[in-house]
């Protein structure tokens, strides 16, 4: 599946757009964790829960539950909604 | 031969002050300043004689570094305290000093809590502290919220410290994410016994001031004759703001403290802290962020005194920054200025932003909110400005090498 990785995020991935797969919103990040370690603790915390200034959207709706399912053809994009100064 | 030309006079001369002190000392080394900023790390490399600086930096630019310390016992690994204002927090690593780094595997974290129930989350991991020398690969991480974090791995991988984090009376006097600090609350200040491996300080803003004897399973406050705020009770814990807690090197049985209500020392086996700020002006009064104490004479403290009153400024009294000294454990102070900006000067310095090498003289560092890095070569007689036009800094630790 395809994943849009933001800005702030691609030292991890070194690209824009990379592969992952998962049955499940929840799979899907642990594999992309397994890939590029470390990145899923940057977006959901110890206690699941999506980080303030994360959003995910598959194939353009906001996904708010990790158990969100996923198909093979969906898309995910990684949003950071920028605030702050 | 030369040799027997040599003037008598010159084999008879006293031996100056400084001679006597280069004898006594061990060859200069050269000195590393780490800054840590809300916008990234800054190493200043300087030379023996501290007088030119080599900026290394930005590290992590654009992430809020609120710790980057130099582990003592092998002079070369590197841990920054990290996270952006979009990402979580993590703790990146060096083995090289800077020269490439690497995100721990498992950073401070807290346990998943049971279903239905609500755990806690780390916002952000606020200090670092080396462990003991005989554990090499130790580490201490204090982290907002009120959570004590330990690492046996050199910082790859960290553990939540029970004994602490879940202890029920602990976890009534660190109350939730909206009390403490404006930034959230700070456990900070952790201390390890040069002596003893298993005897720990830490402070917690709000919540205390805090040691173990047993390496951090069971813990005791030590709070008597600490102030708090006019019209609490001072027998609640959550009500005491330590805002930096130091032990010295010389004598470890002495602990400096800038609390947010006055300066405080305590002289161990005794559990009662005496306030030494109220010797300090009126004008300037004895409130403050950072403490820093002197490597080699337990008498020597210095502190830099900010705004406390009416709706806590927390700039420099007046406008006017000045560095205040103590060379005999409180009785009185000394305002030592300077060099630094005689007026309209509102920044201040915040708890992690003032240090000291091991030097001798003792050199002395800090960081502004404003993002300038002073020091001085002479324990704070004349101060110069290594760095202006940084982001605002959030600690500054000296290491030598």
């Amino acid at each position: 599946m395809k994943v849009l990785i933001p800005g702030a995020l691609r030292s991890y991935t070194k690209a824009r757009e990379v592969e992952a797969s998962g049955a499940t919103l929840a799979a899907l990040l642990a594999d992309l964790d397994r890939r590029y370690p470390g990145l899923r603790f940057r977006m959901i915390d110890e206690q699941d829960g999506i980080r303030p200034h994360v959003r995910f959207f598959v194939n353009g709706e906001q996904a708010l539950d990790l158990a969100r399912p996923l198909r093979p053809g969906d898309a995910l994009y990684i949003v950071q909604a920028l605030s702050g100064g | 031969m030369a040799r027997t030309t040599k003037k008598p006079a010159a084999r008879t001369r006293r031996p100056t002050a400084s001679a006597k002190r280069a004898r006594r000392s061990p060859p200069a080394r050269d000195v590393l300043v780490l800054v840590a900023t809300r916008k990234g790390a800054f190493l200043y490399r300087g030379d023996a004689g501290r007088r030119r600086w080599r900026t290394d930096g930005p590290h992590f630019l654009g992430h809020v570094i609120n710790h980057l310390v130099l582990d003592p016992r092998d002079g070369g690994t590197l841990l920054a305290a990290a996270k952006t204002g979009h990402l979580g927090p993590t703790i990146f690593r060096s083995t090289d000093r800077g020269r490439s780094w690497k995100e721990a595997a498992r950073p401070p974290a807290f346990p998943k809590a049971p279903e239905g129930e609500t755990g806690r989350v780390v916002d952000h991991t606020f200090w670092l502290t080396p462990g003991h020398p005989s554990e090499p690969n130790a580490w201490y991480a204090g982290t907002s919220p009120h959570g004590l974090f330990r690492s046996e791995d050199g910082g790859v991988t960290w553990q939540p410290i029970a004994g602490l984090n879940d202890n029920p009376q602990y976890r009534e006097w660190m109350g939730g994410p909206q009390d403490g600090t404006p930034d959230g609350p700070k456990l900070h200040s952790i201390i390890v016994d040069p002596r003893d491996c298993a005897h720990l300080y830490l402070g917690m803003s709000s919540g205390g001031v805090h040691e173990s004897r047993d390496g951090g399973r069971s813990w005791t406050p030590i709070v008597r004759g600490l102030e708090v705020v006019e019209g609490f009770d001072a027998a609640n814990l959550a009500f005491h703001d330590p805002h930096c807690v130091r032990l010295c090197p010389s004598n470890p049985d002495r602990l400096y403290q800038q609390n947010h209500c006055g300066i405080y020392r305590l002289d161990r086996p005794s559990s009662e802290w005496l306030r030494i700020g109220k010797s300090m002006l009126k004008r300037v009064g004895d409130v403050g962020f950072p403490m820093v104490v002197h490597p080699r004479d337990s008498d020597t403290a210095w502190v830099f005194p900010m705004d406390g009153t009416t709706v806590w400024p927390r700039t420099s009294p007046g406008g006017v920054p000045g560095i205040h000294a103590t060379r005999n454990g409180g009785e009185t102070w000394q305002r030592l200025a300077a060099g630094l900006p005689e007026g309209q000067a509102w920044w201040t310095v915040k708890r992690q932003a003032m240090t000291a090498d091991s030097r001798d003289p003792v050199g002395l560092y800090f960081g502004t909110t404003s993002g300038e890095l002073w020091m001085s070569r002479d324990e704070g007689k004349r101060w110069s400005c290594i760095a202006r036009h940084l982001p605002e800094i959030y600690a500054v630790e000296a290491a030598e090498a």
